[in-house]
């Protein structure tokens, strides 16, 4: 009889990584970017018999194969990272705003109903400047209101803020119907086309720099904000624990309150952006789903804003080059989208790599 | 030290865009090439169409029986033309807001000379980028601004659908006839239910066209008319299309894009004559027929024109000779018997213009016949009534511009909800 008890070691374990250097995590994450674009051009072959060099190389040029889809992308990703921007303290603070959507688009209904009603009544710069408190006061009301319930009452914020979202539709649909041109077209149509007054100004020729300068702009702010003020730890603090953050004296009510401030008035911006700047009316899909995908952005830059222009633009190439896959190759839009899906899932996938390490059983000598 | 990670993480982001730049490059030259080997068809038209490109910008995609009409209208052109894959393209979800612009420039950029879009909530998109490419042709299905507009390259479409909704009526009407014939209502029980979108004209005129064609052959019919506040909504018209049936209505029609009311029609056996095409697949015991726009006759149109270097019409409304309004074929299954014969024999009269969808012998407005109407034809922000549309003893529908603007709310029709 043997004593000793072998324990066979597993092929592989998985073990926490104490800390990865940068530049091994770059290396996993193209890593993964690589071997998502492969298995993708695997499903394309199997799935639709394209060549998937065809394919690929429509989703990059449809993102920037002319100067002006380089713009259209710059815009769109500078739109979808402000909404970004918005939900990050809030998230950072574990206070799942999911009204981001709402929030927007509450604060271009406001734009908008300014450009309206008040066209005329205000001189252009007074308009542009009611347009703008219009927009960021809306927004932050919307956020607040959950953010009080949960303060006061804790609420759950995911369903309220979700709710939230639906009425302002609802509200955005309502006046689409009010204000419609022509009469019952249910849609308010551009506003002020002809004497463009509320409309933001054109530098440099450019119709979209203003709003990625602004945004830029924003990200800086938003970036030390978070880190080097006060309240930017405040939020980090409530996140990590409400305890901690009571025991060393921060009023948790009071940072979930400003915290949702914030967030909701930088969403009334993004709607401002987008109605005075670029749109010139608001629809039900203004916002374009971006009050949703903001938050992937941010989860995926782990809240830090630097990182956010990064995935942001990821998304948006994304997005832009699956119009183009579906234009050039005839495919469904939902194959474009099946593509992207792969795609984001392999990059959140290794993040996996990068907070653990697979390690081998190491070989024994017989 | 952080802080030059990051800046390297830019960087190194900024390579990997490069890099996709440089392959983006490539791989376009190689399409290209592939698309002019292939050039083969396209020979044999007496106009050069070589030189024209389309592009085709459309809010859904073929799930959408809106737009699936539109792109496969656009497929019909391109075979009849014989175009080649390279002179077409068709861009879908496009949202009506300045992503609309951004794509028809991009189309300009693409070498179109023509650019078509398919939603009503495109058109002042459509005339930023007309007013920015003087040179390119931008038509626009449903809108209403060309004709005040004043721009040379921006057009708008439509088709005399009213004139098909009245064909789908008569259908409706014997159905009814039958029902009263076989003692299932009683003549005045003949009550009919539409599902519309929103009180808007050109709901207002297809529902009225409708019910005016089913009068014409069962003169008791009435009509009850409810909104949904959407162009698209499967549960809200669903549920419109039961509330209708809930208050009596024994047949059902829509205008609306989605399947909801001809399904909730087959659930409870209740007939119902569709909109923009055939519905018998899912509802083979219930669908009548169905009425739709063909837009390929407006599509050849405006080619042929810009290949000829001709101007196209600020407003074009295709009828049923253009082959532009179009009627499917009648499911003998749940349509009455002679349906087709009586639809044959309307439909020759409007081609010979002795039938007016909008004759004022038809109808009465509260309770009076009609002699005069100013209806609202330059779209302002103040609704104002600017066109007499009343002569010759009939309502001019689409004849000061394409997309129709009979707003008239006539006797015999009901709207339960007018909120929308």
């Amino acid at each position: 009889m043997s004593n000793e008890v072998k324990h066979r070691e597993p092929l592989f374990h998985i073990a926490k990584r104490s800390s990865i250097v940068w530049w091994k995590a770059w290396l996993v994450r193209l890593g993964a970017i690589v071997l998502a674009f492969f298995f993708s051009a695997v499903l394309t072959v199997l799935l639709t018999g394209e060549n998937p060099l065809d394919v690929f190389s429509s989703l990059i040029k449809g993102a920037i194969g002319t100067n002006r889809r380089i713009w259209v992308l710059f815009q769109n990703t500078a739109m979808l990272l402000c909404v970004a921007l918005a939900v990050t303290p809030a998230f950072k603070m574990k206070f799942w705003n999911i009204g981001a959507e709402g929030q927007a688009l509450i604060g271009a209904m406001a734009t908008a109903a300014c450009m309206i009603k008040l066209t005329g009544v205000l001189p252009a710069p007074l308009l542009i400047l009611a347009m703008f408190v219009a927009s960021v006061v809306s927004g932050a009301v919307w956020a607040v209101i959950p953010a009080l319930f949960k303060a006061k009452w804790n609420t759950n914020e995911t369903l309220f803020t979700l709710m939230m979202n639906y009425i302002a539709i609802q509200i955005v649909s309502y006046f689409s119907g009010e204000w419609a041109v022509p009469k019952g077209s249910g849609k308010i149509g551009i506003i002020n086309g002809d004497t463009m007054e509320g409309w933001l100004p054109v530098i440099g020729g450019k119709n979209y720099l203003l709003n990625i300068l602004v945004v830029a702009a924003i990200t800086v702010g938003m970036y030390i904000y978070l880190k080097y003020s006060k309240h930017g730890y405040e939020i980090a603090v409530v996140g990590e624990s409400q305890n901690t953050a009571r025991y060393i004296g921060i009023n948790v009510k009071k940072v979930i309150i400003r915290t949702m401030i914030i967030s909701g008035a930088l969403c009334g911006v993004a709607g401002f952006l987008l109605v005075a700047g670029t749109d010139h009316t608001v629809t039900r899909d203004t916002i374009a789903g971006r009050g949703f995908t903001a938050i992937m952005v941010s989860w995926l830059a782990k809240f830090n804003p630097l990182y956010m222009v990064l995935t942001s633009l990821l998304i948006v190439f994304m997005e832009r080059g699956a119009i183009q896959i579906s234009t050039s190759c005839g495919l469904n839009n939902s194959f474009s989208e099946i593509i992207t899906g792969i795609i984001i899932f392999f990059i959140i996938g290794c993040e996996f790599f990068l907070n653990y390490q697979i390690k081998f059983r190491e070989k024994e000598g017989k | 030290m952080k802080k030059v990670f990051k800046v390297l993480a830019l960087v190194l982001a900024l390579s990997m865009i490069v890099a996709f730049a440089a392959c983006g490059g490539t791989g376009n030259e190689e399409t290209t090439v592939g698309a002019d080997e292939t050039t083969t068809a396209g020979e044999g038209t007496p106009l050069d169409l070589s030189k024209v490109k389309i592009g085709f910008i459309c809010l859904h995609d073929e799930n959408s029986t809106y737009d699936k009409n539109f792109i496969e209208a656009a497929k019909e052109a391109k075979t009849a033309l014989g175009l080649t894959d390279d002179q077409v393209v068709i861009v879908t979800n496009i949202d009506e807001s300045s992503e609309c612009y951004d794509t028809a420039a991009d189309l300009v950029d693409d070498g179109c000379n023509i650019v078509f879009a398919n939603s009503f909530g495109h058109e002042d998109f459509m005339i930023q980028a007309a007013k920015e490419f003087p040179d390119v042709q931008f038509c626009h299905a449903t809108g209403t601004k060309a004709h005040t507009e004043g721009l040379k390259n921006y057009h708008n479409a439509f088709a005399s659908i009213y004139e098909g909704r009245y064909l789908a009526g008569i259908a409706a009407g014997l159905k009814l006839n039958e029902m009263i014939a076989a003692g299932e209502i009683t003549a005045e029980e003949a009550k009919m239910g539409y599902v519309g979108a929103y009180t808007y004209a050109e709901v207002i005129s297809g529902y009225t066209s409708f019910y005016l064609g089913a009068k014409s052959v069962c003169p008791t019919v009435t009509m009850d008319v409810q909104f949904t506040g959407s162009w698209y909504d499967e549960q809200a018209e669903k549920e419109a299309a039961v509330t209708l049936m809930s208050k009596d209505c024994v047949l059902i029609s829509q205008h609306a894009d989605s399947m909801g009311a001809p399904t909730a029609c087959e659930t409870a056996g209740v007939p119902n004559v569709s909109y923009n095409g055939s519905t018998v697949a899912a509802c083979p015991n219930t669908f009548i027929v169905s009425s739709r726009i063909n837009w390929a006759p407006y599509y050849e149109y405006i080619i042929k024109t810009v290949a000829a270097g001709e101007e196209i019409a600020a407003d074009w409304c295709g009828g049923i000779a253009e082959g532009s309004v179009v009627l499917t074929e009648v499911n003998e299954q749940a349509a009455a018997a002679d349906t087709q014969k009586a639809i044959d024999d309307a439909k020759a009269k409007f081609l010979d213009g002795t039938l007016k969808v909008f004759a004022t012998d038809t109808f009465t407005k509260d309770g009076a016949a009609l002699t005069t109407y100013m209806a609202d034809v330059d779209t302002d922000t103040d609704y104002t009534p600017d066109t007499e549309a009343i002569a010759d003893g009939y309502f001019h529908e689409s004849e000061h511009r394409s997309a129709p603007y009979f707003d008239l709310r006539i006797d015999g029709i009901t709207l339960l909800n007018e909120k929308f």
